[in-house]
């Protein structure tokens, strides 16, 4: 396979091939097939170019210095935030602090909300599809106040179940955290379904935004959601790029996370007073150039539109399905793309995850192998790990055909 | 590269029928490791008589290296006298950083692993049970700390 010449009825996708300039190498000899956007996306020219430009002719701290190069800093990093929050569809730029990801954002809110407001016995739901870092926190959380975790358990087919939901999500929950789209099942759960159950019984709404906002117009009005993680690497920002939305209500009454610089209005010998939403919870010199250069990714979706990057990968998450199941590829997760997004997990044969990946790569293929940290997951099919492939805005029909003929080397080197 | 420095015959044939791979009920020490990167786990059962291995099973579940490792680690130091299953931990940790040339009358059919060292992130794969096997003799249990709310 060489340059694709694939449009596909969303995207053109080759003219979309040559802003990322990785997808030029190749490994050993083969041409690099990229199929792990879920767990970090690859980088256009335009955000790498922004990172350096930063560097290059405006670095100053933010929110510090008199002089014009820090304004500019300043004047970047804020354009970043009212993108993002732009971008989610937040009413204002105030609701949206800068963090490092998805799992800093889902622990400031377990340490700045759930430690103040939770008293033993209250509940926080999750699901049995939650990452790792939607899971731990809470544990951490609940150890430390006396509240209990509840569960949502699976469907055989990767739902949600939600068949006795009134039992589990009752007038003790505090909390609903529920991610928006599973990074190992490629589940979009219903969000607006939960979220109205979840308000009716007075609970909070955490989404956990890492694979939803990369691939799926989101608008947190529309979702009333009450918080959302993001992750920015995800949506081919830099890695250390993100942020966490919360109304802003909530953001005032919470607690500050951590201590230090810029985070307070004054500092005495025994105490101190905070800074306003969102700089309460920014403490210290911020990762600014990544969050300037994750603006220029907004701009680069925006540019393709959410719309498009969400049929396109309609289209090839359905080809895929059809391709793996075809061969005798096990699918663990929905098999309707409609109801699902493009991280696909799948069990070849009796190939274990690990040893496919090792073959798929010398093809030059990239997947990721293992149990994704979903262990819940994992546990709740009966496997130890994986295979997961993922796509993005770059992704094409051919790479998929690669992924699907490379299976049978792995076919012959296992004889199964 | 290729894939035949990796997965050589007798790599396949010990994840295909793995030696030793049972529950030992009599075993003097057992302990339990997986590898957070893939999920893979192994138990290693130990029975040891004053200063020698009289022998070792495992069981577990994971990806053909860290399997088969765990076969041949089994063939490789039954029989032994502790020191010398120490010295072959040594041995085989030193072929899997490639910093020691394998004697095959040493390590017998182990040195087909030597071929993982081009592989570096399945390095931990090869090295899970002896990993294991050591913390076994060191009188770990592999029991990890944690949180646990209630």
């Amino acid at each position: 396979m060489s340059v694709t010449r694939e449009r596909s009825g969303a995207l053109d996708v080759a003219r979309i091939r040559a802003d990322f300039p990785v997808l030029e190498r190749t490994v050993g000899d083969k041409p690099l097939v990229y199929l792990d956007s879920a767990a970090t996306s690859q980088k256009p020219r335009q955000v790498i170019e922004a990172e350096a430009d930063f560097y290059a002719h405006h670095n100053a701290n933010a929110h510090r210095g008199i002089y014009l190069l820090a304004e500019e800093a300043t004047a970047m990093y804020e354009e970043a935030r009212a993108k993002l929050a732009r971008f989610i569809g937040a009413p204002d730029p105030a609701c949206v602090v800068f963090t490092r990801g998805t799992t800093e954002s889902v622990n400031l809110v377990a340490y700045a909300w759930a430690r103040r407001e939770l008293r033993e016995g209250d509940e926080i739901l999750l699901t049995e599809m939650e990452h790792h870092s939607n899971i731990v926190p809470w544990q951490l959380a609940a150890r430390d106040t006396g509240a209990i975790l509840r569960y949502i358990p699976l469907t055989d087919d990767g739902l949600l179940d939600l068949s006795d939901l009134g039992s589990l999500l009752t007038e003790r929950t505090k909390l609903l955290a529920v991610t928006g789209m599973s990074n190992s099942l490629g589940t979009l759960p219903p969000i607006r379904e939960l979220t109205r159950a979840a308000h009716a019984v007075g609970a909070l709404v955490l989404v956990d935004g890492a694979q939803l906002v990369p691939h799926v117009p989101v608008d947190v009005t529309e979702l009333d959601c009450d918080f959302l993680t993001i992750s920015g690497h995800k949506m081919l920002g830099p890695t250390a790029s993100g942020g966490l939305y919360a109304k802003r209500e909530l953001l005032e009454r919470m607690d500050a996370f951590l201590g230090g610089g810029h985070m307070i209005d004054e500092v005495f010998h025994d105490h101190a007073t905070w800074n306003v939403v969102p700089y309460k919870f920014e403490a210290g010199t911020m990762n600014i150039a990544q969050e300037v250069a994750l603006g220029a990714a907004i701009d680069y979706l925006e540019a393709l539109g959410m719309d498009n990057v969400r049929a396109h990968e309609i289209e090839l998450t359905g080809y895929a399905l059809e391709r793996l199941r075809e061969v005798g590829a096990r699918i663990f997760g929905p098999l309707d793309p409609g109801i699902r997004g493009g991280a696909i997990s799948f069990w070849y044969k009796d190939v274990h995850p690990h040893d496919l990946a090792t073959i798929l790569n010398e093809e030059g293929i990239a997947i990721r192998a293992g149990h994704h940290c979903t262990q819940l997951v994992m546990r709740r099919y009966g496997v130890p790990a994986t295979a997961r492939a993922s796509f993005y805005v770059y992704n094409t029909v051919e790479e998929v055909d690669a992924l699907v003929e490379a299976l049978a080397k792995a076919e012959a080197v296992f004889g199964v | 590269m290729a894939l035949d420095d990796i997965y050589k015959e007798v790599i396949l044939d010990h994840y295909k029928n793995p030696r030793n791979k049972r529950e030992m009920p009599e075993a003097t020490l057992r302990c339990s490791r997986n590898n957070p990167l893939c999920g893979d786990e192994i138990t290693v059962f130990v029975l040891t008589e004053g200063e020698k291995v009289q022998e070792v099973a495992f069981l577990g579940q994971g990806c053909s290296i860290s399997q088969s490792s765990a076969s041949m680690m089994t063939e490789a130091v039954s029989g032994r006298p502790l020191e010398e299953v120490h010295r072959l931990i040594r041995e085989f940790r030193g072929m899997m950083a490639g910093d020691v040339d394998p004697s095959e009358e040493e390590l017998g059919d182990l040195v087909a692993l030597r071929g993982v060292v081009k592989y570096p992130i399945r390095i931990k794969c090869a090295v899970l049970a002896w990993d294991v096997l050591q913390e076994a003799l060191e009188g770990g249990t592999g029991e990890a700390t944690g949180a646990r709310p209630h």
